[in-house]
């Protein structure tokens, strides 16, 4: 008996195992091909030497990857359009649900139907309308003390976070959390004469970290990854993301070594984002109870 | 633990979110809307290939420095997804002064009404013709340079097979080039000894075997009039290129899909002979010394042909300064800045001017062969606004012939797609 | 409270794609200096004797009828296996959570490289099979370019459905398995009986989301294969992107858009139905 026990929590670890192996490989072989010239690249492909750093390893390729874009330029853009498109995301979603699964709104069926039914619009379908839509849309910067006013949001910012901040699927991951947290807190909170907004920062969100964790990675990632969409509405290159860079790369006398550097550089910050966050959000998204 | 945890990670997000929203400051400067002050803005496609970047800002910095009114501005896009930005552009109305068009683009460009009739202080007549684009009888668009395709080869590949070097006076016939593909497979160096970058993508492909077919006397659409492709991209003429364009593949002379970059594989020795354009004679000159043989393309018929026109200059209608768009892109086509883009790019120079500073492209030089082919053997893509809907038929098309669609089965639906979208356009008359 | 995300839902999802729909009845283009004409159904007409259009629709069917099974089956073992506390379970947690945060581009253009006839892939099977196995071209043949696509896409996105079941997984009380246990009921009953129907809801999101993904296959395609060979990837998406953009037919473009979305709204509802409450 104690034996089969082992055996089986033995089969266990090496299922395990297999299926991390095949996870990781790609990532493993693009990490370690960053590191190492073309020649050697192609030579290394029949052995297992693909996955390891051995041979002429150097940082040349990734050298040449700032000489060839702008990428700490890049970097910074994507950091701080995923970042703030993460945070008012968590914002105007949490609050959407928040209302939805608290107040006596009319028609609130109705509205969580619609907004779930975004869901299944694919974003390339939208796009086309959406460019002509968001130049006509109008923009006002400050500038010293007048507020100016122009038309089209072509090659901002703006165009980059504004459309992404809304999303169904955390207003819908915000809304199965908060049903489970006992509607009692908050009419306690409501006999001490709190208003509706203060039920929603002291009771709610406090209690919601876990969900606030997984609507921040599965708002990030998309931000981070996005590519199509600044494609087409992103001019300057002082503006565009990381995902464009990758373009760069193909022009003229590919070097996948340079490929795998440009791609390992922007994989790697978010995979260490995740890392560090790991435990909490893994956990999170357990607890925060995704039951349908 | 967890809402300290998210408390800290909200703070810091947020600080780093605000740095990088000042930092940016907002707009972007690339577009036309910001021209007010005396800017002008230009786009090109060369943010992946810094040498010809560096060559054109060049210009525009010795343009900037020696007037005063105006000032260009250069906004580099990478190649692959340039169209798709400048498209959408267009489609908002949000173009800059000066677009960097690829040549057989322009018509579709002028047609819709983003371009403006060029009108030079230059001299156009002095360009190279291919580097000229026109419609409805007005330039729109010129270009520093044009390219040539060319087969390379290691002249002692040749030697040992027993295969003769094909030259311009006598270039190689579809039975000599068959016969030449089976001495040199015959020598078991090569899996395919034939390199006609079948990877290529895009306008590669229209661009590259295009010129085959209208070798062959066929063609993409029929010229006269261009209303229609049927009996031209359909033909038995264009059935016959089909067939023997895959028959290349089947007999395993090249491969279906080539590696992504050709004249490496080549330099590599993974084939005997590459199709490849006169941007790799000095790389393949460097690498291979006086070995190297540069051969025109085959006569399947009706001569060697070669797809002129590459990328290329215009002035968009709605720019506010159009008078000093111009007067920049008269001054940019100075010999010695056409020479300085051709040398950058390893072009072909759009004048003789140009080209007698290029020691390459002087007579006897070692590219002068390329200049030969273009003015020799070029063919403009179709000028007509529906090329790019032509273009990316044909490309698929030759994708699924490679694979072993039915040739003209394939061919008839491309002509029937082309057909009915020139029909839908109204024919796509002025 | 609600006003925020619903004004943005509004004006970037609502707003574009009622434009999008109204232009499927005109005879829009993306550049053009004819004007915009209403021309009713014409664009339909024309997608459904489009021979293309079928072969996409069937390659989406394939694509999500193996997709839908496969990858939520195996995110579901991913997820038992990792269910339990113990040594290790934040690396192997991490670990097959690491090909969903690396980029959809990214992962195409490393898998593009891999699946060379002379790549990584084939020089593995090679060498697990001591050489007997001979990998095809996988991308470049019209018969392993869509198997090809479906595994590079099980691979990248079956991490996320992990955690879904991961979630549900964790949401069943840990009661019913300790009744279970003293009724010595067997491994694979215990899944049956307890973890199977305590997954219900989990199951239909997992469902829902699988579909949709799968339905709406675009990115992969775009970067390795365009559509080819022979058409043998070419999706609805795909088709879309490609007629509205490179072809400038904004309106046939949008036709597609509206079809597509009827679709994936019969098939939601299908699925709804099917896997609805049985009381």
């Amino acid at each position: 008996m104690k034996n089969q026990l082992l055996l089986r929590s033995a089969g266990a670890m090496l299922v395990r195992i297999l299926f991390a192996v095949v996870a990781a490989f790609p990532i493993v072989f693009m990490l370690v091909s960053s590191l190492k010239p073309d020649q050697q690249i192609f030579g290394d492909m029949s052995s297992l030497a693909a996955f390891l750093p051995i041979g002429n390893i150097s940082f040349d390729n990734y050298a040449a990857v700032f000489d060839r874009v702008p990428a700490a330029r890049f970097l910074l853009n994507s950091v701080g359009v995923s970042a703030v498109t993460v945070i008012l995301g968590i914002f105007v979603n949490s609050l959407c649900a928040f209302a939805l699964s608290r107040m006596q709104v009319r028609g609130k069926k109705i509205v969580f139907t619609a907004i779930l039914a975004t869901l299944i619009v694919p974003f390339q379908t939208l796009a086309l309308p959406l460019v002509w839509w968001v130049n006509q849309l109008p923009y006002f910067e400050l500038n010293g003390f007048s507020l100016e006013f122009s038309k089209g949001w072509l090659d901002t910012y703006q165009v980059q976070i504004i459309p992404f901040i809304a999303n169904a699927f955390s207003v819908y991951l915000f809304h199965q959390y908060f049903e489970s947290i006992p509607k009692e807190l908050d009419e306690a909170a409501r006999i001490d004469g709190a208003g509706w907004f203060k039920i929603y920062r002291q009771v709610v969100m406090p209690l919601s970290g876990p969900a606030t964790a997984t609507v921040a990675i599965l708002t990030f990632l998309p931000a981070w990854n996005s590519y199509l969409w600044p494609l087409m509405v992103v001019q300057s290159e002082e503006l565009r993301p990381v995902m464009i860079g990758i373009q760069y790369f193909f022009q003229l006398n590919v070097s996948w070594g340079e490929v795998m550097a440009y791609a390992s550089l922007i994989t790697v910050p978010v995979v260490v984002l995740f890392i560090a966050f790991q435990r909490s959000f893994v956990n999170s998204i357990a607890s925060s109870g995704v039951k349908g | 633990m967890n809402t300290k945890l998210t408390k800290v990670l909200a703070t810091s997000i947020a600080a780093v979110a605000l740095t990088a929203t000042l930092a940016g400051c907002g707009k972007g400067s690339a577009s036309s809307s910001t021209e007010g002050s005396g800017e002008i803005a230009l786009w090109t496609h060369n943010a992946g290939n810094p040498d010809e970047l560096a060559a054109v800002q060049k210009i525009v910095d010795s343009y900037n420095g020696s007037q005063d009114k105006v000032k260009i501005k250069v906004q580099a896009f990478p190649q692959d997804s340039y169209n798709d930005s400048v498209v959408s552009a267009a489609a908002a109305g949000n173009l800059p002064c000066i677009v960097d068009i690829d040549g057989p683009n322009v018509p579709n460009w002028a047609w819709a009404g983003y371009l403006k009739p060029l009108e030079l202080d230059a001299d156009l007549s002095k360009q190279l013709p291919s580097t000229v684009a026109e419609w409805d009888g007005k330039p729109y668009a010129v270009g520093y340079y044009d390219v040539a395709l060319a087969m390379m080869a290691r002249g002692s590949d040749l030697k040992a097979a027993g295969v003769r070097v094909a030259t311009i006076e006598q270039p190689w016939t579809k039975e000599e080039f068959q016969d030449a593909l089976t001495k040199l497979k015959g020598l078991g160096k090569w899996e395919y000894p034939l390199d006609l970058g079948t990877a290529g993508t895009g306008e590669w492909l229209p661009y590259a075997y295009s010129p085959f077919l209208q070798s062959f006397g066929g063609d993409l659409v029929n010229r006269d009039g261009f209303q229609s492709a049927d009996g031209t991209l359909n033909g038995d003429k264009a059935v016959a290129w089909a067939e023997w364009f895959r028959g290349l593949a089947d007999q395993a002379f090249m491969a279906k899909k080539s590696g992504k970059d050709s004249t490496q594989d080549f330099l590599n020795n993974k084939s005997a002979i590459v199709y490849t354009g006169s941007w790799a004679g000095d790389k393949a000159k460097a690498a291979l010394g006086d070995d190297l043989v540069v051969m025109p393309p085959v006569d399947l018929g009706e001569g060697p042909k070669i797809g002129g026109a590459s990328w290329q200059w215009g002035v968009t209608s709605k720019c506010s300064n159009s008078e000093a768009a111009m007067d920049y892109l008269s001054y940019s086509l100075k010999p010695e800045n056409v020479a300085a883009v051709a040398k950058a790019t390893g072009a072909i120079p759009a004048s003789n001017e140009a080209a007698a500073q290029i020691p390459a492209f002087a007579e006897d030089g070692a590219n002068r062969i390329f200049m030969d082919f273009s003015r020799k053997y070029a063919v403009m893509r179709p000028e007509t606004p529906a090329y790019p809907f032509i273009a990316t038929e044909y490309g698929k098309a030759v994708q699924d012939i490679l694979n072993g669609a039915d040739a003209k089965s394939t061919l008839d639906s491309a002509v029937k797609a082309i057909d009915a979208n020139i029909k839908s356009n109204g024919g796509y008359k002025n | 409270m609600i006003a925020p995300a619903a004004v943005l839902l509004l004006a970037f999802i609502f707003i574009p794609a009622i434009l999008g729909f109204g232009l499927a009845f005109t005879n829009a283009r993306l550049i053009s200096p004819r004007p915009v004409e209403f021309v009713g159904v014409d664009n339909f007409a024309r997608l459904f004797t489009d021979p293309t259009f079928y072969r996409a629709l069937l390659n989406v069917a394939y694509f999500t009828v193996v997709i839908v099974p496969v990858q939520s089956g195996l995110a579901l073992v991913m997820a038992l296996l990792i269910n339990k506390k113990f040594r290790g379970v934040n690396f192997f947690r991490t670990v097959y959570f690491l090909p969903v945060v690396t980029s959809m581009v990214v992962v195409s253009l490393l898998w593009l490289f891999m699946y060379r006839k002379d790549g990584l892939i084939n020089e593995i099977l090679a060498a697990v099979s001591f050489g007997l196995i001979d990998g095809p071209d996988w991308l470049g043949d019209p018969n392993t370019a869509m198997p090809a696509i479906i595994i590079l896409s099980i691979w990248q996105a079956a991490g996320f459905h992990m955690i879904i079941w991961l979630a549900g997984l964790q949401g069943i009380s840990g009661e019913l398995y300790e009744a279970s246990q003293l009724d010595g009921t067997s491994r694979w009953q215990q899944f049956r009986y307890v973890t199977w129907p305590g997954l219900f809801h989990t199951r239909s999101l997992v469902l829902v989301t699988i579909t949709i993904q799968a339905l709406g296959l675009f990115d992969q395609i775009s970067v390795m294969t365009q559509g080819g060979p022979m058409d043998s990837t070419t999706t609805i998406i795909y088709e879309a992107v490609q007629s509205g953009y490179r072809q400038q037919e904004t309106s046939y473009a949008s036709a597609i858009s509206l079809v597509f979305f009827v679709l994936v709204l019969i098939v939601s509802a299908v699925q709804r139905y099917l896997t609805r409450e049985k009381d």
